[in-house]
């Protein structure tokens, strides 16, 4: 059975934002095919009432004192932009004009 | 061929304290090694040598004046690339950050550095840490010490590798679905990943953040208890690491294991694994029992679903981790881009690998409106099933004895189809599920000399029994002190 079609593929690839070749998006329905044909069996398990694990250690909202510390000089954070203008990240044009 | 960087790091660190040798020494031989067999080996993808002699010659300058740091003082490491290190190129496997330098250390990083630990430099992986092989590194593979035409198993491969073939006398990898313990197993040394909590991950790039746990390799037992008390603990600047006491992982090591209760799990002896693998740990197991343990067979009765689960949940953290690297504030940038829309796409396409891409579409599906409760939410469940069969395993059992991996290294280019080599971790997957502690140690070899690992699993935050019954077993055994019949190539 097929589960995956090509317009699936090209519509979680632009979720994704991943730019992909004609061949890539082939290769990519049939591979995600087979990965999911075998993640299936997860469905062949009667999960009613068990509650969902989303993490190991059952810690929620680790709280601490809001006090001033250092943070990173800004330059640093700069340093690997690959494009940037002054103290700016430089992205291209996302507004129409 | 060599001295110094053949032995533990516990003998290295006894020999500076009795003024036998300085740490500059053992680094100077480390990087000749490196230099004689990397070249074969390709464990390294960044060798910090001036760095290294310098921290080296600091050392040397400490226990001169008789104040060195602790037993990790003067000891040459190395780091799996995923692990921030602050002015030096941290590159995680991937095109997309082969230029990025880091503006901070990990926490386990400064830990390290704290305790006077010398960088070599950084260990090849693949990309993002998806993968079984470093087949997947964007740069080139590892070949396995052991056999040059074997993968040394991933996705720590180099981290592995580096240890096996004395070019660093302990590294960190992280282990995320077996990364640590699988290539330990098929390299021939100790991987050791801790309790998910047990290690700050602030400063590791992240995989799966519920998963991801940063672990040692080391030649022996002992080695492998001075690493994880250097990095253990809770971190403020990591909220999922937990605040719960760290004991001294070596004074508790000689106590045996007399009267110890090891599980023995069926699930983990399965049909087509090699039967090799499977005669070497029922003799390891046998051998335990010679120790004064008692065994019981035990049942994970979910096992066989872990490993869909986990490619469900592992590439739904990453989808969501892997949104970052858009080419704006760090990392790779496409050019030729129409918009920004365009240049996040452009970006991605270029400098993800094919297996990050097929993760990253696999997480983006899993979680797409339509399937989130079909697959994401029926995964969760199974994960809190995983984790009771441990639950109920672990109220009659100390610890768990089982397989590292069904089979030995694998040859490179051996395993193309995604899911052949899925099937690598399906006895370490369900221990990150449940955010257990567990540990790969040498446990035979097969008839042509590959290594067989040997898997012990425990109880959340009881890393101190998993080491005691693993140092009990290399008391009496000897693989651990095998070395790979490695020679530098004719020039």
């Amino acid at each position: 059975m097929t589960r995956i079609s090509l317009e699936d593929v090209e519509h979680v690839a632009r979720l994704a934002r991943l730019d992909l070749s004609a061949a890539e998006k082939e290769r990519m329905r049939k591979e995600l095919d087979g990965i999911l044909s075998y993640i299936d069996k997860l469905r062949a398990i009667d999960t009613s009432g068990v509650e969902p694990t989303a993490h190991a250690v059952p810690v929620t909202n680790v709280m601490r004192d809001d006090t001033e510390c250092p943070s990173l000089p800004q330059e640093d954070m700069l340093a690997n932009a690959p494009d940037r203008h002054g103290e700016l990240f430089r992205v291209p044009k996302i507004i129409e004009e | 061929m060599s001295t110094l960087a053949s032995l533990t790091a516990h003998e290295l660190a006894a020999r500076y304290r009795r003024g036998e040798a300085v740490p500059t020494e053992a680094v100077t031989e480390y990087l000749a090694r490196i230099d004689a067999l990397d070249p074969q080996v390709r464990a390294f993808l960044t060798v910090t040598r001036e760095d290294a002699l310098r921290r080296a010659a600091e050392a040397d300058a400490r226990f001169r004046s008789g104040a060195p740091r602790g037993p990790l003082d003067g000891v040459p490491i190395a780091l799996k690339d995923v692990l921030c290190t602050r002015g030096i190129r941290s590159t995680c496997g991937s095109k997309i950050l082969e230029r990025f330098v880091p503006p901070y250390d990990a926490t386990v990083v400064a830990r390290l550095f704290a305790a006077g630990a010398i960088l070599l430099g950084k260990l090849n992986m693949d990309e993002f840490a998806m993968g079984s092989s470093t087949e997947h590194s964007a740069f080139f593979t590892t070949h396995n010490p052991w056999d040059l035409a074997r993968v040394p198993g991933g996705s720590s491969g180099g981290a592995a590798a580096a240890v096996a073939a004395d070019m660093a006398a302990l590294t960190l990898g992280t282990d995320t679905g077996g990364s640590i313990r699988q290539p330990a197993a098929f390299s021939g040394v100790l991987g050791l990943k801790p309790t998910y909590g047990r290690v700050s991950r602030y400063g590791l790039i992240a995989f799966a953040s519920s998963l991801d746990q940063v672990g040692p390799f080391a030649k022996d037992v002992e080695d492998a208890a001075l690493m994880l008390q250097a990095i253990a603990g809770a971190d403020p600047m990591d909220s999922t690491s937990i605040d719960v006491p760290v004991p001294d992982y070596r004074a508790g090591l000689a106590e045996g294991i007399e009267g110890l209760r090891l599980g023995v799990p069926a699930e983990y002896f399965i049909d087509g694994m090699d039967p090799e693998v499977e005669r070497a740990v029922r003799t390891a197991i046998a051998t335990l029992e010679g120790l004064g343990a008692r065994t019981e067979p035990v049942s994970l009765p979910h096992t066989e679903y872990g490993l869909a689960a986990y490619y469900v949940i592992a590439p739904a953290e990453a989808s969501s981790n892997l949104a970052r690297y858009d080419g704006v504030k760090y990392g790779l940038r496409a050019g030729g881009a129409r918009d920004l829309i365009d240049m996040y796409s452009k970006t991605r396409a270029a400098g993800f690998g094919t297996e990050v891409k097929r993760r990253v579409m696999l997480g983006t599906y899993v979680l797409s409106a339509g399937y989130y409760d079909a697959y994401y939410g029926q995964a969760q469940k199974m994960r809190t099933l995983v984790r009771r069969d441990f639950e109920r395993a672990f109220e009659r059992v100390d610890l768990i004895v089982a397989p590292t991996t069904p089979g030995v290294a694998f040859k490179m280019g051996e395993k193309e189809d995604p899911l052949q080599m899925y099937l690598n971790d399906i006895f370490t997957i369900p221990v990150n599920l449940a955010g257990l502690p567990g540990v790969s140690i040498p446990g035979g070899f097969t008839q042509t000399g590959l290594p067989i690992g040997l898997q012990l699993i425990g109880r959340a935050f009881d890393e101190a029994l998993l080491l005691r019954a693993a140092h009990a077993y290399q008391q009496v055994t000897t693989w651990h002190t095998r070395k790979p019949p490695l020679e530098p190539a004719p020039r």
